[in-house]
Formats: structure tokens, sequence, C-alpha cells
């Protein structure tokens, strides 16, 4: 069982914030097929959120394939996504501190490395049509 | 778990209440689907208290007309039976007990669930014996919230249910809210001057505004729909492409915009970013205020 959080100034929809803790679990192991997910009562009583979000990111997560509801009995995870290989993680990682080292030496300040990264990623899933 | 009812619960049509010759409320359009939890927002004194009374049928409309679950509010018992209402300050008899509080609850709402309403006054920790004068502010308002969930209404209408509360009695208070919603499936409307209040709760908001409805619709597809927009200095008559304006500021040589859009911003000059909803209603309040665009309902009512 994972156990959700919410962060009100992120201006991402609360739905989403909840899908996305999903994605996150799956891809990092936390949450295996056959896996229950906390039922809507149990997310609203400890966030104080309304039902129908939950409702509505379960629906999302079910359209993907990854959860089904079982009636009576709670939804139930039964697919995955997949993992990102722990070893080319580190080596990503790696490669960032490189770049970043080389912005430091270069002389950008932290804030123009950070708008530099912004600006590239959205420009990137803006591409695939992601964002 | 929600019922999903064809018909709108609440039903406005330029509903009007003026007191003396001040309209508290004019014009007003409102359809509220079933199985929400609706957020009534604005400032002190844009009418939402006038609206929740004409809502329950405390007041009587000046003009226009209100239709809450199919009938007239107010019109029979029957029909009272089937709302509950928690006035501001969730009033309670001081002197009576928190058990005379369940007593009088069934002896005058045929509905009455007495197990729930006992269960929750055990969760809640409170003493039967004790006298609600002495109750603290959260308890108050949590035994309050109780006795009008406990007459098993279809709409819980909530006057300023929070703002007397301090933080971890709100949190709690919102908690006990949403279960009642999870597990019953009732529709809410409830009122706050602080969006923040209401921003977890809420998947519907209507805003008021000096006694008209600035904004109306569904929280999702109002965050999915504005956007922050910065970019370069422009004159407020060469601002095209980008939806409807709802906030413009100017520095020297930047431009930040709230516009409206449904599509996506084309024009690569501006950096887009989400809004948050207090700052989305915000902007509305600055513009019903000041008047520039009468009204902007364009957002569907979607079921």
């Amino acid at each position: 069982m994972i156990e959700f959080h919410l962060d009100p100034s992120s201006g991402v929809a609360t739905y989403v914030q909840l899908v996305q803790q999903v994605h996150q679990a799956l891809q990092l192991g936390m949450l295996e097929p056959g896996d229950r997910l906390p039922t809507a009562q149990q997310v609203v009583a400890s966030l104080a959120i309304n039902p129908n979000t939950v409702l509505k990111a379960y629906r999302d997560l079910e359209r993907e394939g990854l959860v089904r509801a079982r009636p009576g009995l709670g939804t139930f995870v039964v697919g995955q996504l997949p993992r990102t290989d722990p070893a080319s993680q580190a080596r990503f990682r790696r490669s960032m501190s490189d770049w970043l080292r080389k912005a430091r030496t270069a002389g950008l300040s932290p804030d123009e490395i950070e708008a530099i990264y912004r600006t590239a990623f959205r420009d990137l899933f803006n591409e695939e049509g992601v964002a | 778990m929600n019922t999903v009812l064809e018909r709108p619960v609440v039903e406005a049509h330029g509903l009007g209440k003026r007191y003396g010759r001040r309209w508290a409320l004019s014009a007003c359009d409102l359809s509220i689907p079933a199985g929400r939890v609706v957020g009534l927002v604005g400032p002190n004194g844009a009418g939402k208290t006038t609206l929740l009374h004409l809502a329950v049928g405390l007041l009587p409309p000046s003009a226009g007309t209100i239709s809450v679950l199919g009938g007239e509010p107010g019109g029979s018992t029957e029909h009272l039976a089937r709302i509950g209402f928690l006035a501001q300050e969730s009033p309670t008899y001081a002197r009576l007990t928190v058990a005379q509080h369940l007593q009088m609850g069934q002896w005058l709402n045929p509905q009455w669930d007495a197990d729930f309403a006992r269960t929750r006054v055990e969760e809640l920790g409170l003493d039967p014996r004790q006298r609600s004068g002495t109750l603290s502010g959260g308890q108050r308002a949590q035994l309050a919230l109780t006795l009008a969930v406990a007459k098993r209404p279809e709409l819980l209408v909530l006057d300023e249910p929070v703002a007397a509360l301090d933080p971890l009695a709100r949190r709690e208070f919102l908690q006990t809210l949403m279960e009642v919603v999870a597990v019953h499936g009732v529709t809410v409307v409830l009122s706050s001057h602080l969006i923040a209040d209401l921003e977890r709760v809420c998947d519907y908001l209507v805003v008021l505004v000096t006694g008209r409805v600035a904004l109306t619709g569904e929280v999702d597809e109002l965050l999915a729909s504005h956007h922050r927009l910065t970019g370069p200095r422009r004159e407020t008559g060469r601002l095209s492409g980008v939806g409807n304006v709802i906030e413009e500021s100017h520095v020297e040589r930047q431009t930040s915009l709230v516009v409206h859009s449904d599509g996506p911003i084309l024009d690569p000059a501006w950096a887009v970013t989400p809004i948050t909803l207090d700052d989305l209603v915000l902007a509305y309040m600055k513009q019903a205020r000041d008047g520039r665009v009468a009204s902007t309902h364009g957002l569907a009512v979607a079921q």
C-alpha cells in the first residue's frame, strides 16, 4: 500500500499528482501487480480532498491499463511500467553533473543554469507533444 | 457512488435579492450539477450568504427564480428534509448537551440516522454529557456537521464552515466532510472567502463578486484552460493569439498575463506556466471589481 502526498503549490491538478505518484511507485518498484491502492475513503480521510478527484485519478490509471477496480474489493495494480535500469539512471546523473560543473566553470549562476535546463526541458517535451 | 441526476441540484435564472435599495445579489445564473463539492468563493459582502439563504429557503428572491433539488426552496417539509444547512459559526444550543442535540435531531428529522450520529460522536471523542457551550470551536463545528449529515440530506449547504477554526480543526473538519461525501455521495455547497480552504475539496467553483457571478465551472477545466504568460513588453491593444485576457500587468520591459484559452499558446515569445487556483480566482475577482468585462461565464457546465 502506498500513501499519497500533495504539493498544493505545484500548480499540478490534484488528480494528476495522484496519477504521477502511482507511476513513480510503479517505476521504483514500490507498487507491483496484485497490490491494492488505498480506497477513495482512505485517501480523502487522510488528505481532505474531494473523493471524485481520487476516482478520476483511478479511472485514468485504469484506462492506462495499470490498475483494475474490483467492485467491493478495491482497486488493484494489474500492469507495470518499464522500470528504468538503475545503472543507466546513474550514468545520466553523472553526465548531468559533468554538464553542471562545466556550466559553473563557464561562469553561469545557479539561476541561469536552472533557466537553461527548464527551457530545454520544455522545448523537448513540447516537440514531443507531451507537455 | 454519486447519484448522477439529469437535472442540476441548484438552478438559478436571473436570481436577485434586494435589501431596501441595495441589491445584495443580482442577475445570477447558475446550474450546479449533482454529486459535486461546490466552492462558493468571494470577498466579504459579495453575496455568498444571501445566495445560500436563498438556496435553503430562508429568504425569498426579489427577482428571478431558484430551484433546488427540482423544487422551490423551503416549499414543503418534505423538501426541507432533503437539504442540510449549517449556518455561519456552526450554531448549536449552548445549554444543551451533545446527547440532547442528537435526541433533538431524532425528534425533528424523519430520516435521522441515529447510528451514524452516535458513531461519529464517539469517533470525535465527544462526551455525550458535555454541554455544547463548553466545547471547543472545532468540536462544536464537528457536532453541527454531524447533526446536518445525520439528517441524511441530498444536498448539504455550509456557510463559511471553517472560517472560525484553527488550521488543525479546519483540516479535521474537511476530512470528515470528504469522508461523508465518499461514503454517502451527498452534493455539497460550501462558502468561504479564502480559496485555500476550498482548493483541496472542491471540484466545482462559483466565484461571486459584488453580487454577481464572476466565474463558474469545473475546477480541473478552469485550471487546464487558464495560463500565466510572461514575455517581452507588449501594448494592451496588441495582444493577439493569447486567448481571452483576464489580467494583465506591464512593467518597463515585461508583460505578464493571465489568459483563458482552450488551445495551446503558439507564440514562442511567451513563457507559459500553469496557474494556481488561488491566483486564478484573484484575477477574476480583480477583473469583476474593476468592471473591465461584464462577465466571463463562458465555461460550459460539464456533466
